[in-house]
């Protein structure tokens, strides 16, 4: 259960992690606790006062999120929040995109997970600059969190920044973290319906990876359907059927990707 | 479930505004949430007495405004009831459309409970619930 998954959002809720930090990544104990005294011993007559407030309840994020945009964009940065539910492929994914693109783009990580620093160890692997996220209980990464991990990065011009998110296909829909562009990832071993079961995840984002395409012979998955349902949704989604392990269709997503990143 | 993170922002805009008026407790909030927002009411109900408890919000009563979804066809441009993200036009069955209402997520007012001289200070110090405790 993550109900105590808010937390994340005060200063010390989730824990950024550098190389050199990733063994420390473990288990800890959920934080976020918050004890304040309010003294009520006052007993004089009370009247109401109604105040129009009207203000968005994720205007912090929001506003944070604005700003890690306008960052990016002054940097020639182009930053891409990769969603999807756990184990449809992401990291494997992200592997292969920066093994295969190696030398061409400057590539920047950073991997949000409840726990460890796994993703992390396999993005430091390959000689790319990464930060892992912690989030504890959270559900999700906040843009806070991400300010806080790419603020001593050295992110160069002209670079791709990948924020791999928390295997999530629910909280994560509501948080902007002040991407350029939104990948959701669903995978031929999940069910083709996932788009219209988790239709938030899919109305933000501009592009949909099909993972896991060579076990198609093997899995009862209709691409068409899991195309259109998305489509219903978000009628201009753009698709890539690929397999990371393999390499098939992945060109094509490479193609895109160095075709909308900023050019600087 | 994210509602916690939700409830956790409610909590700060009704902080932060009970703190700006110099008031120490809210006696009644009231949301706008849409059905399409993507908040699950049951999962706030859940969240909601962890995450106002010693807060301004304990013991407030809650009045949520569920707005249901509208969207406007950019086909042919009629409006429809929305009740999922995926539903389509049911006119000209198009689905590309705007969506009008139903994303709504916000704190619309808040009663603030003054004790006897108090009176609401649009411009009252920042760390005005300091100045006032005992």
């Amino acid at each position: 259960m993550c109900s105590t998954c808010g937390c994340g959002h005060d200063e010390q809720g989730a824990v950024v992690l550098k190389p050199g930090e990733f063994a420390t990544a473990s288990v800890r104990p959920a934080v976020g606790d918050h004890h304040h005294h309010h003294d009520n011993g006052h007993h004089h007559e009370h009247n109401t006062h109604i105040l129009e407030v009207e203000r968005q309840i994720l205007d912090q994020n929001q506003l944070l999120a604005e700003r890690n945009r306008g960052f990016f964009e002054a940097r020639g940065i182009t930053a891409i929040n990769l969603v999807s539910s756990p184990g449809s492929g992401k990291t494997t994914l992200l592997e292969t995109t920066l093994r295969e693109l190696h030398g061409q783009v400057p590539f920047f990580v950073i991997e949000g997970d409840q726990q460890t620093a796994h993703d992390a160890q396999r993005i430091e692997a390959l000689q790319v600059p990464v930060r892992q996220i912690n989030t504890g209980k959270g559900c999700h990464l906040d843009s806070d969190m991400v300010r806080r991990a790419y603020s001593d990065m050295d992110l160069q011009a002209g670079g791709i920044l990948f924020i791999e998110n928390v295997g999530n296909l629910v909280c994560p829909a509501l948080f902007d973290l002040g991407e350029r562009y939104r990948v959701v990832i669903i995978s031929t071993t999940e069910g083709d319906d996932k788009p219209i079961k988790y239709p938030d995840m899919f109305a933000h984002a501009q592009v949909c990876l099909i993972n896991k395409i060579d076990l198609l012979p093997y899995v009862n998955f209709d691409v068409q359907k899991a195309r259109d349902y998305a489509r219903q949704i978000n009628p201009e989604m753009i698709f890539f059927e690929v397999s990371a392990t393999t390499g098939s269709g992945m060109q094509q997503w490479y193609g895109w990707l160095l075709q909308n990143q900023i050019k600087v | 479930m994210h509602e916690l993170s939700i409830a956790l922002g409610i909590v700060k805009i009704a902080e932060q505004e009970a703190r700006k008026a110099g008031v120490r407790q809210v006696k009644k909030i009231t949301l706008d949430i849409g059905h399409l927002a993507g908040v699950e009411f049951e999962a706030l109900d859940f969240a909601w007495p962890l995450a106002v408890k010693d807060t301004v919000l304990e013991g407030a009563e809650r009045v949520i405004n569920k707005i249901a979804g509208q969207a406007r066809c950019l086909e042919c441009d009629k409006h429809y009831a929305l009740h999922h993200l995926y539903d389509g036009c049911p006119y000209c069955g198009s689905y590309f459309k705007d969506i009008m209402k139903g994303k709504e997520l916000l704190v619309r007012s808040l009663e603030l409970l003054m004790s006897g001289q108090d009176q609401p200070v649009a411009d009252a110090p920042a760390d005005n619930e300091l100045v006032t405790k005992n």
